[in-house]
């Protein structure tokens, strides 16, 4: 009996240290990669960094034309993106209805399906297809057109999983409220569907940002390399990924570069990351006690 | 007139009416539209895939992907099978490395960590998964291969490739894993706590066993991820063309081979590296579909941050 419970003592000990000491490992590694890229790469971050042009392929110079371009990539992408992820997340909500007929509960289900498909597709392969219809059959070549249409359709399944989520949130007492009261379905959505649901819409928004400026793959051949100011939805633009890529594997002395703008990228990323996390969680805290009722 | 007023009354209300029924359908037309886009869209970068490759597969023929001895697009030669095999190793290899690492890090947030340190522990891991893979190859670049060099030359190398891959896998697969093992009910949990058993025998012996299948569709997602990397990989394989015979040797991928290859690429070239591009979403569509089988739509990384965003 002693024996036994020493035994199990001695497992018990071992998984502890396992946990903690795993738990560590996942802390150290990320720390390293913080710490170093923030060692190597904040000398560079200066405010002329920042509101220069690149020279001498990048080694010299700042990056304000490419910022520029990125901000352009992405707002183009959510232009694509949220009114097609919108319409989508109301066609899910409306097939989850009771009352909704069994085909269009197929239905959703298979967009669902689909959808988890796409979401699992590899950046490479959106690159692929993105330089094969936008640049190629659209003739749009590689610009930052073809680039942001490209990340809208990788975004699309984040943003849709979001925005459903956010409309599932809404209570059914009142949805039930707003059928009693006789809205009609599209003054239901303005109403309350949407003021319900705004801050999921905004955080799969916010999210959605995040992967757009963290994708590197499906831009190097649909949005290019150019790292001039872009003059026009059709002019080839670079973006910061796409910059830290170049000057690491393509620039020879480019590395300290890269630092920069690798550092620049990580801050915005994780910054953009814990915003909606931080801001999310506020608001929902916020509801939950003003209204005195659970928001699931 | 008050017969009129009413009369009046009722025109409008008719209008409004009407009004809301077209807006109605409307916005029922739009919603229809909008998610006939989204469904269709995987669809259709398959079907394009199949387009851009057809020409290069009705040349070369699926024998001669095969094979072909060598990569050589040059020379005609188009041997596919050292980089699908690089991929898969290096994918795998992530996995396994990954996966423990995970296990442990579950276990910590389920059974270790004071509350306050486990949602610190929550924040890193979602912060840890949003870091751009071209973030983390750069890291292993400048970092990992160095050090790599320093004790096993060259140090760009499938060894390189999976460590990079493991750090990237390894977030979403422990908030999966974690998933998995919390999914115990409440009230066998406090069955077992009531008959004094330890922390430990919780986890491994009860919550483990019945989250097997969560954790089978965790691995499965974390693999379709690992082959589909691109820029970690690119950045510390090495990229020659060869099959992985040692964890020191350079490789590279299929992934890092359109990469590399795609800005000049033309004729039967650009249409094998189409070709590898459909291998890839084959593979990670049956991994997709095989994780949605086992775990449910818990398996699903998209969802699973969406429904973790708000909590």
């Amino acid at each position: 009996m002693r024996e036994l419970a020493t035994g199990r003592d001695v497992r018990g000990r071992i998984v502890a240290v396992a946990a903690w000491g795993g738990a560590a490992l996942v802390v150290a590694s990320f720390g390293l990669l913080v710490a170093d890229l923030a060692r190597r790469g904040a000398g560079e971050l200066t405010w002329r960094y920042l509101i220069e042009a690149p020279r001498d392929a990048g080694r010299a110079g700042g990056i304000l034309p490419i910022a520029v371009a990125t901000v352009w990539m992405v707002a183009l992408a959510l232009a694509f993106a949220a009114p097609l992820a919108l319409a989508t997340a109301l066609f899910l909500d409306e097939a989850g209805t009771p009352s909704a007929p069994r085909a269009l509960r197929r239905a959703a289900a298979v967009t669902r399906r689909s959808l988890d498909v796409l979401g699992g597709v590899p950046s490479i392969v959106f690159g692929l297809f993105g330089n094969a219809l936008f640049c190629r059959s659209f003739g749009w070549g590689y610009s930052l057109l073809s680039g942001a249409a490209t990340l809208a359709c990788m975004v699309l399944p984040l943003m849709v999983a979001t925005f459903d989520e956010g409309l599932q949130r809404v209570p059914a007492a009142e949805r039930a409220a707003a059928a009693a009261t006789g809205l009609s379905r599209s003054a239901t959505l303005r109403h309350v569907l949407l003021p319900r649901a705004a801050p999921l819409l905004l955080a799969g928004t916010g999210l959605a940002v995040a992967r757009s400026l963290a994708e590197t793959a499906a831009l190097l051949f649909t949005a290019g390399y150019a790292d001039g100011w872009p003059r026009s939805p059709l002019d080839s633009a670079r973006s910061l990924s796409v910059h830290v890529w170049d000057l690491a594997l393509n620039v020879a002395g480019g590395d300290a570069r890269a630092c920069a703008a690798a550092l620049l990228l990580l801050l915005v990323v994780l910054a953009l990351h814990g915003a909606v996390r931080g801001g999310l969680g506020w608001v929902l805290r916020r509801r939950s006690r003003g209204h005195g009722e659970s928001v699931r | 007139m008050p017969s009129d007023t009413r009369h009046e009354e009722a025109r409008s209300q008719e209008l409004r009416r009407r009004a809301a029924r077209r807006s109605d359908a409307l916005l029922r037309g739009a919603s229809v539209f909008g998610a006939l886009i989204a469904a269709a869209l995987a669809w259709w970068i398959a079907a394009w895939l199949v387009r851009e490759s057809a020409p290069s597969l009705a040349a070369v023929g699926i024998g001669g992907f095969l094979r072909d001895a060598r990569w050589n697009p040059a020379g005609g030669e188009f041997g596919l099978l050292p980089m699908v095999a690089t991929s898969v190793t290096v994918a795998v290899g992530a996995l396994l490395l990954a996966l423990p690492l995970a296990l442990a890090t579950a276990l910590f947030l389920l059974g270790y960590a004071p509350p306050a340190l486990g949602s610190a522990m929550r924040l890193l891991l979602d912060l840890l998964a949003a870091v751009p893979s071209v973030v983390v190859g750069f890291f292993g670049l400048i970092v990992l291969v160095p050090w790599l060099a320093r004790i096993a030359p060259p140090g760009a190398s499938l060894l390189a490739g999976i460590l990079v891959l493991a750090l990237m896998v390894l977030p979403t697969l422990a908030v999966m894993v974690e998933a998995a093992l919390a999914a115990m009910p409440a009230a066998e949990r406090s069955a077992a706590a009531a008959l004094g058993l330890s922390r430990a025998t919780v986890l491994l012996a009860l919550a483990l066993p019945r989250a097997r299948r969560g954790v089978a569709a965790a691995a499965l997602v974390a693999l379709g991820r690992a082959l589909g990397e691109t820029m970690a990989v690119v950045m510390v394989c090495g990229n020659v063309v060869q099959w992985p015979a040692g964890l020191l040797l350079p490789v590279r991928t299929l992934t890092a081979n359109v990469a590399l290859e795609m800005a000049y690429a033309s004729g039967t070239h650009r249409g094998a590296l189409f070709v590898s591009g459909l291998l890839l979403l084959l593979s990670t569509a049956v991994l997709v579909v095989a994780a949605a089988w086992r775990g449910g739509g818990a398996a699903n990384p998209e969802r699973r941050a969406a429904g973790a965003v708000g909590a």
